[in-house]
């Protein structure tokens, strides 16, 4: 009951601020903040009271819903989606912060901000495949809106690309998923969509679990976005209003890389392992063509956006390595990219306020101007190049160990996206901070201010924390890993003969040196 | 063929609904001589004949029960359907009142027409028999025919009229034919005994029965505007008084799909194989020609036009399913069809103004922010017609294509889903409009309380049958 009221908690303050006159702004962004704020906090409160030592769902609610379909509202939250969902509040309250000064509208702006934030909890406590699918629709809404009324000049053309591409995708799967309804119904004589029920029964053919995990795939795939489905982000992430932008690489993208590991992944393991190069390569294409394009834009926003085509790469690359190392640093990284680009974002937002553009060129030698503004934004950049100390390190690390393990060639493809990113990043940190301060414009701009510095310092805070310290992160999905990693592992598909000669390199690591290469990893990020 | 009814087979109770309905329909028209200028009282006695006749659906029991020698049936789906019924003629006359006032239709005929239509669908919907199916039909398009054209002093009011007269006589031409082929290569007019000729005397291949069929499915087709048969609707629904626009598109079409699904799932359902790949090209076509129509449309009542014909063939899909689980989906899609038409119906009356104007969808620009409660009704209308959730629009997509899939139709699906995808697109072109425009001019709405209240019933129905459709869902699924 717990989670319910978490999740719906800022719906009904949305419905409550309907009710507020339209005048009266500063009530209308102090409720907002207020329903937000209170959110967060119980949300946190659900961590501390998470217990880490096992795989199982946790605060689950089960009632009946749609009884003659078999159909409940099953809620539940394990080590996958726990922090996906605390950092689901953490990112909201940040925006409704960093909202404050939305002219048009505020009372609208606020009620589609809550909306679209009890439409992603919904997603990552879904247990039921129809109450998934409901909310996993049901959140394009408040994005679409927030994209279209309160974007650039293009945003109306960017909200419906956005809208469309991403329903095309989920419309497939809702195929894939009313007929993994009837598949259960017929061989197991009982009638449900519940996700766990469906993790441990379902067993279709292999030809038709291909088709199933390329329906799945698509949507999930389209959300990420995996290069070549991605080419609405850039469109939406340009055009959306700062905290849109936040919530959507924050949040939006992690409901893509989550659904890969609450579905692909146990419902259809051969057909994932079978599909794993492919999904390897995907990646990797994405990771480098994202570094690449991301190098030439001239736009900072769009910068940002192709980074995030990019890291996210890595976080597939990560799961689809199939072993603990590449699902934990996915996991890690999904929480990291939230961090970093979203602060890289709030950074970007805070110049486009004052001098309401982002080409690069416009900017230069920012760093004597705004020098409190430069040191925020250095750290934000390191972290998305994933520089030792910070977030991004470790990550990026165990991705690349876990792919390594699989396949060395495509650790090394996927390492260049890290030499990459340093270039563009840095690229461009020079030429907007560094540099002579020419354009007139820029010397009066005034450095960031108190209520800026409250969004992006908490964020910074993280990025450290994680990236010295992340065994209070890492410890809440070990459990959940290792059950995911024990069903999905390629081991199980595997020819009998591989078991035997030990021809792997997973297999090869026993516990004790896994112990070791933990120790090791822990030694190297407090370095 | 028996020479003389037999008594027994009379069953007053039975026909309850269609003694009701007719009988009030004839006091409305006498009322309406004493009625004078305001048409008030007959609004009210139509109302509570709508209430009666769902009432008496209810009074035949046990069922199902046929009568009159196996041509009429009480069964669940038509009881569901005559709730239906009722539900959206009563909408449609609550519409009505104060759009006829604005638009000056004076007739009191016209809420006996819409009555004796219900009729016209009940009968159709009851039907278990070609002849029986054919007079239901007959009821309802002349009625229409007539509803079309009421607004006596506009040309395209009339020309609505006549252009649905002629192509709907000659589609009645087409349906009689058929099921003259079908009677004379089985021998009756009954689907039952239809149905049990094509299974022993295994009549599969007989060109005549075939020729019948692909007849019937133009007949049928036209009635439920599937393309190819659908030219005659966008002009129809532009021209006709809004009302009437809504009320054709929800009640004569859930009716027209009841007899279509009957024929087809009870009579010759042994002979699947060779319309089942006619019906499933019908159905893509509705939806491709509907929903790509539908995005060039300017006009919104013309752009409603065009999506009713997807949903025409997203219907088609259950018909082609014809599983019991399909009859259900149908009558869902259709209950949930009903509230968010009439909702969407609701809004575009509100806005318009005299004359027939002020229905662009350039015209919506920036309702959002001088009537934030309307356009959020519109949006959540136009969203659930384009089958997103939470709203009904989605589970009764569900039902039908869960259904369809159950019995392997999975490209078929596939195809749909995709056009639902298509769809987002023109329905998502109003809400830009209303949410991303800045207004253009003036919207001078007065809030009349009756539209407001089908608007309000709209919204309850829509959200309800998306949150909570479970009680829905279980009456529907009784058999």
């Amino acid at each position: 009951m717990f989670l319910t009221l978490i999740t719906f908690l800022p719906i009904i303050g949305a419905f409550f601020l309907a009710f507020l006159p339209k005048e009266n702004e500063g009530a209308i962004k102090q409720t907002a903040l207020a329903v937000a704020a209170a959110d967060f906090l119980l949300s946190l409160l659900l961590w501390t009271n998470f217990d880490n030592s096992t795989h199982k769902m946790q605060f689950e609610f089960n009632v009946s819903w749609i009884e003659s379909w078999g159909i409940n509202y099953h809620i539940g939250l394990d080590g996958i989606s726990l922090l996906l969902y605390v950092m689901t509040t953490f990112l909201t309250m940040i925006c409704i912060i960093a909202s404050w000064d939305v002219k048009k509208h505020i009372r609208e702006y606020m009620m589609a901000m809550l909306a679209l934030s009890t439409g992603m909890l919904g997603v990552f406590i879904s247990l039921d495949l129809f109450m998934f699918y409901v909310f996993w629709e049901f959140q394009l809404v408040p994005m679409y809106i927030i994209v279209g009324v309160w974007g650039g000049p293009r945003r109306i053309y960017a909200a419906v690309k956005f809208f469309i591409y991403t329903a095309v995708g989920s419309l497939l799967m809702l195929v894939a998923i009313i007929w993994i309804y009837f598949h259960i119904k017929e061989t197991t004589g009982v009638a449900t969509a519940d996700i766990l029920f469906i993790t441990e029964n379902i067993s279709a053919p292999l030809d038709i679990q291909k088709w199933l995990w390329l329906a799945f795939f698509l949507a999930f795939a389209i959300k990420v976005p995996m290069f070549p489905f991605h080419t609405w982000l850039p469109d939406a992430h340009v055009e959306a209003p700062t905290a849109g932008s936040v919530i959507l690489a924050g949040v939006l993208l992690k409901m893509g890389t989550y659904g890969f590991l609450r579905f692909n992944l146990p419902f259809f393991p051969q057909a994932s392992y079978d599909f794993m190069p492919f999904i390897a390569w995907l990646s990797i294409i994405g990771i480098v063509y994202g570094a690449l394009v991301a190098m030439v834009q001239e736009d900072l926003k769009k910068l940002v956006a192709y980074s995030s085509v990019s890291h996210l790469g890595f976080v597939m690359l990560g799961i689809f390595a199939l072993n603990e190392y590449g699902i934990q640093g996915a996991l890690i990284q999904n929480i990291n990219h939230g961090i970093s680009t979203g602060a890289l974002f709030l950074l970007v937002g805070v110049i486009y306020d004052r001098r309401h553009t982002r080409m690069i060129k416009e900017f230069g030698g920012l760093s004597k101007q705004m020098p409190v503004y430069a040191i925020c934004f250095m750290i934000a950049a390191l972290s998305s190049i994933g520089l030792p100390g910070m977030n991004g390190f470790v990550g990026e690390f165990l991705v690349l160990l876990g792919i390594f393990q699989v396949n060395g060639l495509w650790a090394a493809c996927a390492t260049s996206g890290v030499i990459l990113a340093a270039c563009y990043i840095l690229w461009m940190f020079q030429r907007v901070m560094f540099l002579e301060l020419k354009n007139p414009e820029n010397m009066k701009l005034k450095d960031i201010n108190t209520r800026e510095l409250i969004t992006v310092v908490p964020l910074l805070i993280l990025i450290f924390w994680i990236g010295l310290y992340p065994k209070p992160f890492m410890k809440t999905f070990d459990a959940s890993v290792s059950h995911l990693v024990s069903k999905v592992s390629p081991d199980n598909f595997r020819p009998k003969k591989d078991h035997g000669s030990g021809g792997h390199h997973a297999s090869l690591i026993t516990k004790t040196e896994l112990a070791k290469l933990n120790q090791k990893l822990q030694k190297t990020s407090h370095n | 063929m028996e020479p003389i009814l037999a008594p027994d087979s009379i069953d007053l109770i039975a026909l309850a609904p269609v003694l009701v309905l007719s009988v009030f329909a004839m006091g409305v028209l006498v009322l309406d001589l004493w009625a004078g200028k305001n048409k008030t009282l007959l609004m009210f006695v139509s109302l509570v004949g709508l209430l009666m006749t769902a009432i008496s659906a209810f009074a035949k029991n046990p069922i199902p029960a046929f009568s009159f020698t196996d041509s009429y049936v009480v069964d669940h789906l038509s009881i569901f359907f005559i709730c239906i019924f009722t539900l959206s003629s009563a909408l449609t006359i609550l519409l009505s009142k104060e759009y006829n006032d604005r638009e000056g239709i004076k007739a009191g005929e016209y809420y006996a027409l819409i009555l004796l239509c219900t009729v016209g669908m009940i009968v159709l919907a009851s039907a278990t028999d070609m002849i029986m199916i054919f007079l239901g039909i007959e009821i309802v398009s002349i009625c229409l025919y007539v509803l079309a054209g009421i607004k006596r002093d506009d040309s395209a009011s009339n020309e609505a009229a006549l252009k649905y007269f002629l192509l709907g006589a000659f589609a009645t031409g087409f349906l009689l034919y058929g099921m003259t082929l079908v009677y004379g290569s089985t021998g009756s007019t009954n689907l039952f005994k239809i149905a049990e000729f094509v299974r022993t005397d295994g009549a599969q291949s007989n060109p005549l029965l075939l020729m019948g069929i692909v007849l019937l499915i133009i007949g049928f087709g036209f009635k439920v505007a599937a393309v190819p048969f659908h030219m005659w609707a966008p002009d129809v629904y532009q021209g006709s008084p809004t009302p009437v626009t809504a009320f054709m598109a929800v009640g004569p079409k859930a009716a027209a799909f009841a007899a279509f699904f009957r024929v087809f799932s009870e009579a010759i359902p042994e002979m699947a194989p060779s319309w089942e790949m006619l019906l499933c090209v019908v159905a893509v076509l509705s939806m491709f020609v509907g929903n790509l129509g539908a995005i060039t449309q300017t006009n919104i009542k013309r752009m409603l036009a065009f999506s009713s014909i997807s949903h025409a063939g997203y219907l088609l899909v259950a018909v082609i399913s014809k599983s019991s689980l399909a009859g259900s989906g149908l009558l869902f899609y259709m209950l949930s069809y009903a509230f968010t038409t009439f909702g969407a119906f609701g809004i575009i009356i509100l806005l318009g103004r005299k004359g027939e104007e002020n229905l662009e969808i350039e015209n919506y620009s920036g309702l959002a922010y001088k009537h934030p409660l309307l356009a959020l009704s519109m949006t959540v209308f136009l969203l659930s017609l384009g089958g997103l959730p939470p709203f009904a629009g989605f589970v009764a997509k569900f039902y039908i294509f869960s259904a369809a899939i159950e019995e392997g139709f999975v490209t078929l699906v596939i195809i749909a889903v995709l056009n639902s995808a298509i769809s987002f697109y023109y329905y998502l072109k109003v809400v830009v409009f209303m949410y991303m425009k800045e207004p253009a001019g003036d919207f001078q709405i007065s809030l009349t309380p009756m539209t407001l209240f089908v608007i309000i019933i709209g919204i309850i129905g829509t959200i309800e049958l998306g949150i909570y459709p479970d009680p829905i869902i279980a009456l529907t699924s009784l058999r």
